[in-house]
């Protein structure tokens, strides 16, 4: 590593650390009662879902499990779930 | 010192000359706040910036703490950046001051030396810049007002070097050299720049090419931050000397560069010390010479980095060291003395180094001080009867 | 590429509200922005060297000096002629308490500034010990409540009013749970030229103690309480009131909290209560929150 160099950091380089190893339950997204508000992408701590294909998925390599999709979700469309690891 | 050229010198305060180097260095922001001896540059340089002759942006701020936190940002923009203080205004800075080198921030500094309170003080010594010896700057201490100028404009140049990027001191006695008018030649503004071309910073906050300054390290990573910036204090040795020759090469003039010498070459007492008591030293030291003495002066130029290898040459010959020094190492003995010691520890020089903290507060040391030094200095030859001692101690109003 | 100027992949804890709250200025700001950030829960989560989840130039110096540094920061802009926005994102320890010398003299100074402080009402990093952003009665853990303590004795410092007595040109307050709202804010705010001032209620799951999932309704709970009154204010007058459709008691907010807790186990704290539900009372009044 240089370190000199890397005094100053790249940007947008904690994405090298995979957070979603936190987790201990997931989000499931049941696509059929999505409105597509977008809420559970604008409140999401993580910042990690996003509109893939026109459908909000959670990218878990950075999902914590902390909820606040699913409780955010205006059409409970999102449960969470004990992930088995 | 080299010849000057007296047709070009002027009578100015020392103040007002160390500010025209400045305005020669053309700093991008200067940031400061007021505190005695040091206010008369920044209001030279106030002055020089409302009538146009300064092109830079100069912040009045809140507190020191604000003047040099200012600066961390305009040097993370790429600014040459400029600050002064001294003593209080100094130690308010101290976590800055860490923060500017550990960040490698090239900024220069001209420390008006003070004392630090309590009791509150506002004379000259070294005790604000020899306490903060440890934060990672470069400390350089000057003997006249000329040594002043020229050392400011120097200091940019080994500051902002691609291979050092560490901030300077320049320390300079209070009053004694802040406030005195005397003979200097100012520098000429065209070889100024001549000499310190403009500030290339390889990095800067941006957003085209987004970085992060400042992140936090933790043990696996803290050490190397700390070595590197202990591998470029010991680089900067060669590029102190070299900023003095091409100083000299530029404008005729020369201090010694990490160290100099006068009369020491084949003197058995030699006195070490820094800044303007060197002056008397000088003059003592041509008395005693007449009068058969083999006295001698080691003026310490660079603090930080300590030049060892310069001063074990420059002392090898020497039959005893006295260090007079205005500071003192509450506890222990003094900054300098305990320096030197470790630079002599390991090597195959030895004789006897005995310590003085004399000047405190402003107090007068005199030609007959120093004979009294060389007096027991030579006592000490023949076995130290005291290691370190407070000068002219007035025992009566202890 | 980034769908957002914030990077995952923080370390800040799961339901923390600092991330989206960030996420939600530099939404409103983009790119041409440069941030400042005092030390802090925001500098340690987001910059663990040789990582940085920023995408945006950033530069973090000490607790107390974000605005003196995004002074040097705004001076060298402004020189290089370049119009590029500078955002402060600090906490409520260093924006309220150890760097409130250097936020008089960037206010007082007129810097072109975005200060946004997100306010979890504690110092979070060192472990929730209090702050002069914490409300009246919390816990934290240098006040705790005890046989002689009832929690935090004072009530939380008027910030916005501190920035408004330096003429600051724009002040507002916002939350993480009214996206849109802070968004606009943030826009109002970096076309002022001068400084601004925007204190965002930001949840802290470790500090305040509450389930993850809930911390948008929590901050939601602030303002429909009227404990965080959403207002405005332009060249010193207020200027907008997020109005509260079905103000709720400030029950509702408090004992869904950790902090709170011990208002509700013991029976003499109904006098800590109903002073609680007064500063909500005397908020309604004030902005007239209800209409
Ligand atoms: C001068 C100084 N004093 C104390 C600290 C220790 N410290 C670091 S962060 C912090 C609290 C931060 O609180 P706040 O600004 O509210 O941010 P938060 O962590 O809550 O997000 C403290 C006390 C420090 N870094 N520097
Ligand atoms: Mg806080």
């Amino acid at each position: 590593m240089d370190i000199k160099a890397g005094r100053l950091v790249d940007p947008c380089s904690t994405r090298l650390t995979k957070t979603g190893a936190w987790r201990t339950f997931v989000p499931v997204f049941d696509q059929d009662k999505c409105i597509k508000c977008s809420l559970c992408e604008i409140y999401c701590p993580e910042g990690c879902i996003h509109q893939v294909d026109g459908l909000f998925v959670p990218d878990l390599d950075y999902c914590k499990g902390c909820s606040v999709c699913a409780h955010e979700c205006p059409r409970m469309a999102i449960s969470m779930v004990l992930e088995e690891k | 010192m080299s010849q000057i050229n007296t047709a070009n010198m002027k009578v100015v305060e020392g103040s007002y000359a160390v500010a025209h180097a400045v305005m020669c260095c053309k700093p991008d922001v200067i940031s400061a706040y007021p505190i005695t001896p040091q206010t008369h540059i920044v209001e030279h340089l106030s002055q020089m910036v409302a009538n146009g002759e300064l092109d830079s942006e100069f912040l009045t701020v809140d507190s020191e703490f604000s003047a040099l936190s200012v600066l961390v940002g305009a040097s993370a923009m790429g600014a040459r950046s400029y600050s002064s203080t001294t003593s209080q205004g100094l130690a308010l800075m101290y976590e800055v001051l860490y923060n500017v080198s550990g960040m490698r921030m090239p900024v220069v500094m001209n420390v008006a030396n003070r004392a630090m309170g309590a009791p509150l003080n506002i004379w000259n010594d070294q005790q604000d810049a020899v306490g903060a010896r440890d934060v990672g700057w470069l400390q350089i201490y000057v003997e006249d007002v000329q040594e002043a100028v020229d050392a400011t404009l120097q200091a940019y140049k080994i500051a902002e070097d691609p291979q050092i990027r560490m901030p300077i001191m320049v320390c300079m006695d209070g009053f004694v050299l802040t406030h005195v008018y005397e003979p200097v030649e100012l520098l000429d503004k065209e070889l100024a720049s001549q000499y310190l071309p403009a500030f290339q910073p390889e990095k800067i906050l941006d957003p085209a090419k987004p970085i992060t300054f400042g992140a936090f390290a933790d043990p696996s990573t803290y050490t190397e931050f700390r070595y590197q910036q202990f591998d470029a204090q010991l680089k900067s040795m060669a590029k102190i000397e070299k900023a003095a020759k091409e100083f000299e090469e530029t404008f005729g003039r020369h201090y010694g560069g990490l160290v100099d010498s006068y009369f020491a070459d084949d003197a058995e007492v030699v006195i070490v010390t820094m800044g303007s008591v060197i002056g008397t030293i000088k003059d003592a030291i041509d008395a005693m010479r007449k009068e058969g003495k083999k006295v001698g002066l080691v003026k310490v130029r660079s603090y930080r980095p300590f030049p060892v290898q310069a001063l074990r040459q420059a002392l090898k010959g020497a039959s005893v060291i006295a260090v007079i020094e205005k500071d003192v190492s509450i506890g222990a003995e003094a900054g300098l003395v305990t320096d030197l010691k470790s630079a002599f520890y390991n090597s195959k020089i030895r004789m006897p180094i005995i310590g003085f903290a004399a000047g405190l507060g402003g107090r007068d040391i005199t030609i007959k001080d120093i004979r009294k030094i060389v007096d027991k200095a030579e006592a000490a030859r023949k076995g130290i009867e005291s290691e370190f001692e407070f000068l002219d101690l007035r025992t009566e109003i202890l | 590429m980034e769908k957002s100027l914030l990077a995952p992949g923080h370390r800040a804890c799961a339901g923390c509200a600092m991330p989206t709250t960030i996420r939600l200025v530099l939404d409103a700001a983009g790119p041409n922005t440069i941030v400042v950030s005092p030390t802090g829960c925001l500098e340690v989560t987001t910059t663990p060297f040789p990582e940085s989840s920023w995408c945006v130039p950033w530069i973090h110096s000490l607790f107390e000096n974000a605005s003196a540094v995004a002074s040097g920061v705004e001076v060298m802009l402004k020189r290089q002629k370049k119009d590029t926005n500078v955002v402060i994102i600090g906490g409520d320890g260093s924006t309220f308490d150890i760097g409130m010398g250097c936020n008089s003299g960037m206010f007082e100074r007129g810097h072109k500034i975005l200060y946004v402080c997100y306010d979890n009402e504690a110092y979070m990093n060192t472990g929730v010990q209090r702050s002069g952003s914490t409300p009246f009665c919390a816990q934290t853990t240098t006040t705790p409540p005890g046989s002689r303590s009832k929690g935090n004795p004072r009530p939380k410092k008027d910030m916005p009013a501190i920035a408004l007595a330096h003429k600051v040109p724009y002040v507002a307050t916002a939350s993480v749970a009214y996206p849109v709202d802070l968004r606009k804010k943030v826009k109002a705010a970096l076309q002022v030229d001068g400084p601004s001032y925007i204190q965002v209620n930001a949840p802290c799951i470790t500090g305040w103690s509450f389930d993850a999932g809930t911390m948008i309704e929590l901050s939601r709970l602030a303002v429909e309480t009227g404990l965080w009154p959403l207002a405005e204010w332009v060249n010193g007058e207020l200027a907008g009131v997020k109005k509260i459709r079905r103000p709720k008691p400030v029950k509702d907010y408090l004992e869904i909290q950790g902090r709170y807790k011990h208002l509700f186990k013991k029976n003499d704290c109904g006098d800590q209560l109903a002073k609680i539900q007064a500063i909500a009372d005397a908020n309604m009044a004030k902005y007239k929150l209800v209409d």
